[in-house]
């Protein structure tokens, strides 16, 4: 744009030397102090710029600017200088590692993403401990903690671990040369080198002594087994050769001696025909008081009070063994029951086998005794269960000691003793005035508080360690990532205090290469299976005798005074050490489906007679009064949920709720129900009044009968199945056309276009009711695998839970859920259907139970896919039923239209919203999220994907590889089914003749949901085979 | 207009007009001065519609999480209060195009007003499928427009996008069909205007009309061709809103009855609430000469018989349910009328079938108090229909597991009162500026249908 042509605007310009010119070129007289740049003279004369240009110029630039800053925040991420050895950026890596918090055992497959640990999965070379449980699958939540301490105090300063070992070595040795007792109380620990650590530490140290304490106690079975076997361990029962299976309040699909045992029972569980087409499965009676997991699976269910089962223990043992310990008699409606219970347990004899939960040692002995007499083949006579060790006399004398002051010092780890002991304030009191107590802890809580040292530990996922679980049976820890703070481990500590330069590491490596791998085996490759068994160390059984009538005699007890209180533990919370993980709180408990919450579970009558009740809001949301719960001279205030199948005369009370340390505000839930943990005994007898306050729970099922709709649950007994057809106890739904009765499967009645479906691959979920415990394990991999946010008790209570996997829980309204059909079926005229239909919203005192999982079923035919009008549900190629996030404009049209509800909505923004205080919206707990699945914004539907994002990293892998898809490669891609101890979910591509989830889709127990709507879901079911027919009698 | 009316059919206006006072009616509330009662009425409205206003932004600025819908019952209060607004937005068109087509002259005192409120309402309720949204800023996905996104095209399947068409042409048609008829009434009000301002505004909206007869012969043409246009609609608007229930698969909204049973219950809606605002218009802007009590019988007729229909509808729900032998769809049924909602089902049922069986009676189907009374009792009786249809067929349907209930927030009802505010501001505005009559119509029938003429043809024995 610069100019060519010159125009006059005088005459006087006319002249060349005029002076009007020159200024005209020199606007400025001085020179302007410019230099180097284009404004300077030189430069500014070979600018073809004008000054309108140079202001387009400006405009241009600072517009483009100004525009430029609106973009996004930057993020900015730091590439790696040296690429790690292993890590790919996008590429998982799997540790072999195994877990053990005194609590919960488990050996795991961790899956880390970037060096970041992200999802616990099974280890399949496990025989043992390879199915972790809920609380395992959401511990790796707990590692990234925002409440974490991060180095090392004392007195409440921060200190380096120098410091820190130094004066306690220093303490140790005064305390030493005074020969003042110091005490090491720990969890059980179950560690080989651990074990000679402390051996070490004890004769480096005398005055030390190591005592190992359980917060929920079986001390009881140990006593037992100790003083009839000679060895101090608990016994362990081989559950595939079990027949016929009797258990008093043994909740072993739960919690019950640390068990894991879930995957042998279901093996007896699962009615598979043989040559001849007859199928047989074990026989399962459960004499207990709370409803729990295990008496939920039963095939038979007694309820009764603790009394009653002890008396009905002595009982079978006399008619067992032949004595006669002149016991009480057995209530009338009791005599049938036991004959049932003997003829059951004699006619399968050495396959049978008696489980005792009562906190009593001498039930322990007579069930021992039983099983001795029986010859059970059950009961494993070469393999002892290591995972609890505590002995409540040697707890009780060392806490006494500790309070009377005859203890200088203590030392804990793994432990929370002023939260788990019922005389914890007395404890917590002593424990400030000792000269020190050392507190290994991941996260402050209420031990932390009176402890002078506080040693800020790893989280189980950031350590070494080594255990053997069972006899002969080790297992290694490895650290999945670096120290996320100044951590160090409690045996680290030790070997310090000894002065020892090896780190823990070293020592386990020269202790497994030393005394435990054999020649076959190498460190490396133990380390990279993360188990190690050998049959060299196998326990010897002495037969110690005793007098079991005397036993018998003393079992029962006179005091029949007030309500049989027994104290459990919940599956989602354990004994409370994840207290502050949002995972487990809002976890559902299977039983009840309450999260967020523990309670007091009361039978119907005791309930009424207490005054006691349960009720709906108007958004439907779950209300009770409060109990005013009295254990000796200790009182609580309990919420109440009015449990159908509680024996009469006894209420429930979960452990692990009410901690009040060291957790955000929200985690605060429930009551403390440690302090009626009395003798450790998990029966306590109570005193029960009705309060008139109200509280709210946060329920994720509202309505627990089925309403007779047999096709939701189809379930029939072992008997119907061998003898009748198909047709009879699994028909296919039909419907008419042109009058002829049609099944709603064929391709008649179906107007939609079938998609070929033959090639590629076809997933398909199959669920077998018969296998599904409703353990849960399930939902928690499923919220760490997809990025699952947790919402909080109050939305929870607005039934605006997220899961996208639910475990649904019904109870039967008459005696079975089979009477509950033939009621509805018989219901005649509009008056009777209003009054049956009533009926059928109360459950059963003592109903049957049913457990369902239910998640997006994939529908071929998919409701949801035909009414969004963005097209934002769409079906997949491979069967799956798609959810674009990015697409959805979140009209909820999709979930109203679902017939199963399984989508969920993004009702607030989750995320980075101090509203919803979780692992979301801090850096820390963002650790855990998944990189492979996207964190939804607020405004969209979400809901199951099939793992999508795990099914194609395996074709993908594969087509790396260059080979085709491994038969049953998929199941272990999608979270559910890869959780799964029990193999109740089964993942696959059914176009695969070989993968296992084509070959259960051939079984005649398969139903699909809701058949008869015509959704053709890619989820199928099994019916549920109960073992019941004769049962109808007693 | 050429022919007489029969002198035993009464006078559909009254009053002793002649073509200047009709002018001098219609124009009166729009020259003079607001009263206080409209003032009061009008603030009153304002702050409700500004209540509304607050709610909405508070639910698209936080989530949908406001209001008190969850995992089983993902409509509720939005999508009742849209069907509701829809309905109302009904009569309006039927009266106006049907009726003519039907050479109703009753219609000519209250088509104008109708036709206002079915905009109004229609406005109401196209605000609800945009803010029920999860995310209302992506609005614009719904519309089959040319994208970026890949050529990502909407789901013809979908029953919402039909909505989408359904409303919008239905609302695009009723403007056109009504401001076609205001432009001689327009005129009208120009031609008497003395301020400029008002002048200019009222030829801008008039469009230059001059009043030849060219002009009135294209008029009558283009009302035709409109009410032929819009008839259809009529049926298509509710009928296509009905699909959003019937084409499911949950019980209780899975019913085939659907399109009649809502047109049939959104003519009974639209009539009881043009009932309502006539009934007061009437007496406010002194205009019971032209919307006499002839026309307020007559649409209690229209009331009566479509809440028979409505009645007979529901009825048939429950035998089909019954009969069909489905359990599913057998409870639903039950549930509705027994179960926790069972007081919206019978207040349903009250409001929407016993209530109009009133009108039977002549003495009450000619009371001015019972017609506003009944029209506000079968608004509200229609209210809950949907609010049953809804509500009660999601909180309980196939699996026991999901059942749960649901309870309106704040801001649910927010929301909704402020859409009732917003309607009530259009209309009061319209009051004040709009000819309420469509003058030039009326002025047709005078000398068939005025009392006056039809009393002098009497005396003259014509």
């Amino acid at each position: 744009m610069s100019r060519e042509k010159k125009y006059w605007k005088s005459e006087i310009q006319l002249d060349q030397n005029n002076r009007l010119d020159h200024l005209e070129h020199n606007e400025f007289v001085e020179k302007i102090p410019v230099d180097n740049n284009i404004f300077s003279d030189e430069k500014i004369n070979e600018v073809s710029a004008n000054r309108r240009d140079f202001l387009k110029y400006l405009g241009f630039s600072t517009s483009a600017a100004v525009l430029a800053s609106c973009e996004g925040p930057v993020h900015k991420s730091v590439p790696y200088v040296v690429q790690p050895e292993r890590i790919i950026p996008g590429i998982a890596n799997y540790y072999a590692t195994s877990l053990f918090d005194g609590y919960d055992s488990a050996n795991v497959l961790v899956k880390t993403r970037e060096g970041r640990p992200i999802k616990i999965q099974n280890n399949k070379l496990s025989k043992y401990n390879g199915n972790p449980n809920a609380r395992v699958n959401a511990s790796v939540l707990s590692l990234y903690d925002s409440k974490r301490i991060q180095g090392p105090t004392i007195n409440g300063e921060d200190v380096s671990w120098n410091t820190f070992n130094n004066n306690i070595k220093a303490q140790l040795n005064s305390l030493k040369a005074l020969n003042q007792t110091v005490v090491l109380l720990t969890s059980t620990l179950a560690s080989p080198s651990t074990a000679k650590i402390i051996n070490s530490l004890i004769a480096e140290y005398p005055n030390i002594e190591h005592i190992e304490y359980d917060s929920v106690s079986e001390s009881a079975a140990l006593d037992a087994h100790e003083k009839m076997y000679g060895t101090r361990g608990l016994p362990y029962y081989d559950f595939q050769k079990a027949k016929s299976i009797v258990s008093f309040s043994a909740d072993f699909l739960g919690d019950w001696q640390g068990s894991n045992y879930d995957h042998d029972y279901v093996k007896g569980r699962i009615p598979n025909r043989d040559v001849d087409g007859k199928a047989s499965m074990s026989k399962h009676i459960q004499i207990e008081s709370n409803l729990s997991i295990t008496g939920s699976n039963a095939d038979l269910r007694i309820p009764l009070s603790i009394n009653n089962q002890k008396l009905f223990l002595a009982h079978l043992y006399d008619s067992i063994s032949g004595n006669n310990s002149q016991l009480k008699k057995l209530p009338e409606a009791l005599v049938a029951k036991l004959d049932y219970v003997l003829t059951e347990l004699l006619s399968k004899k050495s396959e049978s086998v008696v489980l005792c939960g009562i906190d009593d040692v001498n039930a322990h002995l007579l069930c021992n005794r039983i099983n001795d007499i029986l010859e059970s083949s059950v009961v494993n006579k070469s393999k002892i269960s290591f995972v609890r060790n505590g002995s409540d006399s040697n707890v009780n004398e060392v806490i006494d000691n500790i309070i009377n002051g005859e203890v200088k010092g203590v030392i804990m780890s793994g432990v929370n003793p002023s939260y788990t002991l019922p005389n914890s304030i007395a404890f917590s009191d002593a424990l400030k005035t000792l000269n020190f107590s050392v507190y290994f802890t991941m996260t402050p809580d209420e031990t932390s508080e009176y402890s002078s040292h506080i040693a800020a530990a790893p989280h189980m996922l950031e350590s070494w360690g080594d255990f053997e679980f069972m006899s002969g049976e080790y297992s290694l820890c490895q650290p999945t990532i670096k120290p996320l703070f100044d951590t160090k481990q409690f045996e680290d500590f030790l070997l310090a205090l000894l002065g020892s330069d090896k780190s823990f590491y070293d020592q386990i490596k020269e202790n497994w290469n030393n005394n435990i791998l054999n020649s076959t085996t190498s460190w490396n490759s133990a380390l990279h299976d993360g188990v190690f068994s050998t049959e060299s160390n196998s326990f010897n059984r002495t037969n110690n005798s005793i007098d079991f009538s005397n036993s018998a005699k003393q079992i029962m007890s006179s005091d029949d005074n007030g309500f049989d209180l027994i104290l459990y533990c919940k599956t989602g919370m354990g004994d409370g050490q994840q207290a502050n993980n949002p995972w487990l709180q809002e976890f559902p408990d299977p039983i009840t489906r309450v999260s967020w919450d523990n309670y007091l579970t009361v039978s119907k009558s005791d309930a009424e007679q207490l005054g006691l009740k349960n009720y709906n809001e108007a958004n439907g949301a779950l209300n009770s009064n409060y109990a005013i719960v009295n254990v000796g001279e200790n009182e609580l205030k309990v919420p109440v949920v009015i449990q159908p199948g509680q024996a009469k005369g006894t209420v429930g009370l979960s452990l692990g709720y009410g901690r009040s340390k060291g957790l955000k505000d929200e985690m605060k839930t429930g009551v403390n129900a440690f302090s009626f943990y009395n003798d450790f005994s998990k029966n306590q007898k109570a005193q029960i009044t009705a309060h008139y306050e109200i509280h709210e729970f946060a329920c994720v099922q509202l309505h627990n009968t089925l309403m007779g709709r047999g096709d939701i649950i189809k379930e029939t007994s072992l008997e119907t199945y061998n003898t009748k057809e198909k047709e009879y106890w699994n028909p296919i739904p039909k419907v008419s056309k042109n009058h002829i009765e049609t099944p709603v499967n064929s391709r008649e009645v179906d107007m939609w276009e079938e998609f070929d479906r033959s090639i590629g691959h076809h997933f398909n979920l199959s669920i077998d009711l018969n296998a599904c415990t409703g353990c849960g394990a399930c939902v928690i991999a499923c919220h760490a695998e997809n990025n699952v946010p947790v919402v909080g008790k109050a939305e929870v209570r607005k039934s605006r839970d997220m899961h996208w996997l639910r475990i649904d829980r019904y109870y039967s309204s008459e005696e079975s859920f089979n009477s509950d059909i033939e009621k509805k079926d018989n219901i005649s005229g509009i008056g009777q259907s209003l009054s049956v239909f009533g009926q059928m919203e109360d459950p059963n005192e003592n109903p049957q139970v049913v457990f369902q999982p239910v998640m997006c079923q994939h529908c071929n035919h998919a409701p949801c896919e035909t009414v969004c009008p963005v097209a934002a549900s769409a079906h997949g190629r491979q069967g799956q039923n798609h959810m674009t996030y990015n697409r959805c404009v979140g009209t909820r049209y999709c979930a109203n239209n679902c017939p199963y509800k399984v989508r969920r909505f993004n009702w607030f923004l989750y995320n980075n919203n101090d509203e919803f205080d979780f692992n979301m919206n801090d850096d820390l707990g963002k650790m855990v999220l998944n990189p492979d699945v996207v964190v939804r914004s607020r405004g969209v539907m979400e809901k199951c994907s099939f793992c999508i994002q795990g099914t194609q990293a395996v074709i993908l892998k594969a087509k790396n590889e260059g080979r085709e898809v491994e038969p049953n490669e998929f199941n272990d891609a999608v979270a559910c089914s890869a959780a799964c101890s029990t193999g109740a979910l089964s993942f696959g591509d059914i176009n695969n003749k070989m993968s296992e989830v084509y070959n259960r889709k051939q079984d005649d127990r398969v139903y699909h949901l809701l058949e008869y709507v015509g959704t053709k879901p890619n989820v199928f079911y099994h019916t549920k085979v109960r073992n019941t027919d004769k049962d109808k009698s007693i | 207009m050429g022919h007489y009316e029969a002198s035993i059919r009464k006078p559909l206006i009254t009053g002793n007009k002649n073509y200047h006072q009709i002018s001098v009616d219609v124009a009166k509330p729009i020259e003079g001065k607001a009263n206080n009662q409209w003032w009061i009425v009008f603030i009153i409205s304002m702050i409700l519609f500004i209540w509304g206003i607050v709610c909405i932004i508070y639910t698209i600025s936080t989530g949908i999480g406001v209001w008190g819908l969850n995992k089983t019952v993902g409509w509720a209060w939005d999508i009742t209060n849209f069907v509701w607004w829809v309905g109302i937005g009904h009569a309006g068109t039927l009266i106006s195009a049907v009726l003519l087509l039907f050479r109703q002259k009753w219609r000519m005192g209250i088509n104008r007003s109708a036709e206002a409120m079915t905009i109004f309402s229609v406005i109401q309720a196209g605000l609800f499928p945009l803010i029920h949204m999860g995310r209302p800023w992506l609005a614009y996905w719904i519309l089959p427009i040319p994208n970026t996104f890949g050529s990502l095209w909407v789901n013809f399947n979908s029953p919402l996008l039909w909505d989408v068409f359904a409303i919008s042409t239905y609302l695009t048609v009723s403007l056109v069909f009504w401001w076609t008829g205001l432009l001689p009434d327009f005129a009208m009000i120009r031609d008497r205007a003395v301020k400029p301002f008002q002048k200019k505004i009222y030829s801008l909206v008039s469009f230059g009309w001059s009043g030849r007869a060219k002009d009135w012969q294209r008029f009558e043409e283009v009302s035709l061709v409109l009410a032929g246009l819009a008839t259809p609609l009529v049926l298509s608007v509710h009928t296509i809103v009905s699909f959003d229930f019937a084409t499911s698969v949950i019980p209780g909204w899975h019913t085939t009855i659907f399109p009649p049973y809502f047109v049939a219950g959104a003519i009974f809606s639209g009539f009881a609430m043009v009932n309502t605002l006539l009934i007061v218009m009437r007496k406010v802007c002194n205009l019971e000469d032209y919307i006499t009590l002839q026309h307020i019988e007559l649409m209690n007729i229209v009331i009566m018989i479509t809440g028979s229909i409505v009645g007979c509808a529901y009825i048939t729900e429950l035998f089909i349910a019954w009969y069909s032998g489905v359990e599913y769809e057998q409870y639903a049924f039950l549930n509705r009328a027994t179960g926790p909602y069972w007081w919206a089902y019978w207040a349903m049922m009250t409001c929407n079938v016993f209530s109009p069986q009133l009108m039977w009676f002549k003495k009450l189907r000619t009371s001015i108090v019972f017609s506003f009374v009944i029209s506000i009792v079968v608004n509200i009786g229609m209210w809950f229909e949907r609010f049953v249809i809804i509500v009660t067929s999601l909180h309980r349907d196939y699996l026991p597991s999901a059942w749960t209930m649901f309870s309106p927030s704040f801001i649910d009802i927010g929301i909704f009162i402020g859409t009732i505010g917003f309607f009530f501001v259009l209309f009061l505005l319209y009051a004040r500026t709009f000819p309420v009559i469509a003058q030039a119509e009326v002025k047709t029938i005078l000398k068939s249908s005025g009392d006056n003429y039809k009393k002098l043809r009497d005396k003259n024995g014509k």
